[in-house]
C-alpha cells in the first residue's frame, strides 16, 4: 500500500519534472527541475531495493554534476525571447532525435524481452540475492566478472581527467600572475619583509 | 516502536507510519532545542576566549538568549526584494533547513535508537550533505544581487572540493568497518585499540585521516576558517544578505543543525559513537546516549574553539588545501589502509 503510493508519487514527479526541464523558460529553473527528477529517480531505485545505486545517483548527479550545471547556467546571460525563437527552427531536428530515442528504447526493450541479452534470466525474473547487502553483491560482480570493463571505465575517466587538467593548466615561465607560490610565501620572514623605523619627534621617516 | 503501535491494535502499515512519524518528531524537536542551546554555547565560548561576558541578560546566565532572538526574528517583516526570483528566493531557506534535518534520519543515538537503520547509512549522509549546497546556490542566484551571487559561486566550488576528500575519508572508515551501516561501524569500533579503547582514532592509520576529516567538516559546514561564503569583510553577509525574518532564521537553524550533524559524524566514525571511551564494564552503566551527546558536544566545543582563534583563509589557499593537500593525502591513505587490511585481515589473499 505505502509502496504503491510512493511508487506513483515518485513516478509522477519524475515525469512531471522531466517535462518541466524542457518546458520552463528560465534555464536555472530547468536545472532545478532536473535535480528534482534525479532525486525522484533515486526514490524509485530505493523502492526496487537498489539503495546503493540510488545513493550513488544522488551523490554523483545531484551532489556534483548538477551543482556544476547550476554553476555554469547561473552565470549565463541569456536572452529568453531569442531562445524561444529557435524553437520552431530546431523543431524537426528535435522530433528526429526523439524518434531515434524512441526506436532505440523499443528495440532495446524488445531485445531484452526476447532474451537476447543475458541479464539475470531473460524474462527479467532474476533470482533475488538473499543474505547479501546491495553493496557486497555489486562489488562481488564488478570486481570478478566485469573487472576488465570496470577498469576500462576507470581508464576512460582518467584520460578525461588528465585532458581537463592539461586544457586548463597554465604554465608560463616568467609570468606568475594569478598563481600563488605557497612555498615562497611561507619562506618569507619578518626581518626581510619589514623594516623597523624609529622616527624621532618632529622629523619624518625616510623610506 | 512499530511493535508498540501494533499492540494498540493497528495494522502493520499504520503502526509503521505512526512509529516513523513519532520518530521524526522525537528527533526533530529535541534537535531544534539543541540548536537553540548550541548557538548560546557557541556565543559563550567565543566570549570566554575573547575575555568577554557573552549573552548574560535574558534568563539565568543568558540561557534564554536564543529563544529571545527566535521570537524577535519571528515577529519581523519578511522582505522579498522586488527584483528577486520570488519562488526560488522563498524555496532556498526551506531547502537548507529540510536537508539539514533529513540527514538525522540515519544517525544512531544509542544501540538500536535510530529512525532508519539502512544498509547504506553513510552514503545517505554523504548524499544529503552534498545537497546542502543547493540552499546557498539558490539563495545566491535568486537574490539577484552582487554579493549573494559571489557567495553562491564560492559555496558551489568549495563544497564540491571538500566533498571529494570527505568521500575518500569515509571509504577508509568503511574499509575498516566492512559496512556502510552506521550502527555496524560503531559496533566494529568496540575495543579497537588493543582491546581497550573504543574508537578508530586510536589507530595510527586512521588518526591522521580523522584530522583531515575534522578540517574538511569545518569547510563543509562553512565554518571559520573556511567561512568564505559569508565573509563579512568582503561579501556583507554572503548569500543571506537579502534575507530577513524567518527565512533568515531557517538558514541559521539549518547551518547549526549541519554543524551538529558533522560533530556527531566525528563521534560515530572515529570516536566510538555511543560506546564509552574505554571498553570497561562499569562505564557501560552510563546510558549510551549520554556518551554520544558528550562526545558530540566535545566536538562542537572544538568547532567553537577554532572559530574563536583561527583567522579566515584566502580563497586560493582554501582550494589548494582541498585539492593539493587533502585529496592526495586521503587517496594515499585509502591505498595504504586497503593494503594494510589486505595483509593483516585477509592474509594477502584476494
Amino acid at each position: 500500500m505505502i509502496q504503491t503510493i510512493a511508487f506513483y508519487l515518485f513516478a509522477v514527479l519524475v515525469i512531471a519534472s522531466a517535462v518541466m526541464v524542457i518546458m520552463s523558460r528560465n534555464p536555472v529553473h530547468s536545472v532545478l527541475w532536473l535535480i528534482l527528477a534525479f532525486f525522484n529517480a533515486a526514490g524509485l531505485m530505493v523502492l526496487v531495493g537498489a539503495e546503493f545505486i540510488a545513493m550513488l545517483l544522488v551523490i554523483v548527479y545531484v551532489g556534483a554534476v548538477a551543482v556544476l550545471f547550476l554553476f555554469v547556467v547561473m552565470m549565463l546571460d541569456i536572452d529568453f525571447a531569442e531562445l524561444r525563437a529557435g524553437f520552431i527552427k530546431n523543431f524537426p531536428l528535435g522530433i528526429a532525435i526523439a524518434l531515434i530515442l524512441l526506436a532505440e528504447l523499443v528495440l532495446g526493450i524488445g531485445a531484452y524481452r526476447a532474451g537476447a541479452i543475458a541479464l539475470g534470466t531473460p524474462d527479467g525474473m532474476a533470482a533475488p540475492i538473499v543474505g547479501v547487502s546491495n553493496t557486497e553483491a555489486l562489488g562481488a560482480l564488478l570486481y570478478s566478472d566485469y573487472i576488465f570493463l570496470f577498469e576500462a571505465t576507470g581508464l576512460v575517466l582518467l584520460v578525461a581527467m588528465i585532458g581537463a587538467i592539461v586544457l586548463t593548466h597554465r604554465k608560463s615561465a616568467g609570468d606568475h600572475r594569478g598563481q600563488q607560490d605557497i612555498a615562497k610565501q611561507n619562506r618569507r620572514n619578518p626581518n626581510e619583509a619589514t623594516v623597523m623605523k624609529r622616527p624621532t619627534v618632529g622629523e619624518g621617516v625616510e623610506l | 516502536m512499530t511493535e508498540f503501535f501494533q499492540s494498540l491494535g493497528l495494522t502493520y502499515e499504520w503502526a509503521w507510519s505512526l512509529a516513523t512519524l513519532s520518530g521524526v518528531l522525537l528527533i526533530a524537536l529535541p534537535l531544534m532545542l539543541a540548536v537553540a542551546m548550541i548557538i548560546y554555547v557557541d556565543r559563550k565560548v567565543w566570549a570566554a576566549i575573547n575575555l568577554r561576558r557573552g549573552p548574560n541578560v535574558v534568563g539565568p546566565f543568558g540561557l534564554l538568549q536564543s529563544f529571545a532572538d527566535g521570537l524577535k526574528v519571528f515577529l519581523q517583516e519578511t522582505i522579498i526584494p522586488s527584483a528577486a526570483n520570488k519562488g526560488i528566493f522563498i524555496l532556498a531557506p526551506i531547502v537548507t533547513f529540510t536537508v539539514a534535518l533529513a540527514a538525522w534520519a540515519v544517525i544512531p543515538f544509542d544501540a538500536g535508537v535510530v529512525l532508519a537503520d539502512i544498509n547504506v547509512g553513510l552514503l545517505y549522509i554523504l548524499a544529503i550533505s552534498s545537497l546542502s549546497v543547493y540552499g546557498v546556490v539558490m539563495s545566491g542566484w535568486a537574490s539577484n544581487s552582487k554579493y549573494p551571487f559571489f557567495s553562491a559561486m564560492r559555496a558551489a566550488a568549495q563544497m564540491i572540493s571538500y566533498e571529494v576528500s570527505i568521500g575518500f575519508i569515509l571509504v577508509c572508515v568503511v574499509l575498516y568497518a566492512g559496512s556502510f551501516n552506521l550502527t555496524e561501524i560503531v559496533n566494529s569500533q568496540r575495543g579497537h585499540g588493543f582491546g581497550i579503547v573504543n574508537g578508530y582514532y586510536f589507530n595510527l592509520l586512521l588518526f591522521p585521516i580523522w584530522v583531515v576529516f575534522f578540517i574538511s567538516c569545518l569547510a563543509e559546514t562553512q565554518r571559520v576558517p573556511f567561512d568564505l561564503t559569508e565573509a563579512e569583510s568582503e561579501l556583507v553577509a554572503g548569500y543571506q544578505t537579502e534575507y530577513s525574518s524567518m527565512s533568515f532564521a531557517l538558514f541559521w537553524l539549518g547551518e547549526y543543525a549541519n554543524i551538529l550533524l558533522m560533530c556527531s559524524l566525528n563521534t560515530l566514525l572515529f570516536f566510538g559513537g555511543w560506546l564509552p571511551p574505554i571498553d570497561w564494564a562499569p562505564l557501560y552503566v552510563v546510558p549510551g546516549i549520554i556518551w554520544f551527546l558528550l562526545k558530540t558536544f566535545f566536538f562542537f566545543f572544538m568547532f567553537s574553539w577554532v572559530m574563536a582563534t583561527v583567522p579566515r583563509y584566502r580563497y586560493d589557499q582554501l582550494m589548494r588545501l582541498g585539492w593539493k593537500v587533502f585529496l592526495p593525502m586521503s587517496l594515499l591513505f585509502v591505498v595504504a589502509i586497503s593494503g594494510w587490511l589486505m595483509i593483516t585481515r585477509y592474509g594477502g589473499a584476494a
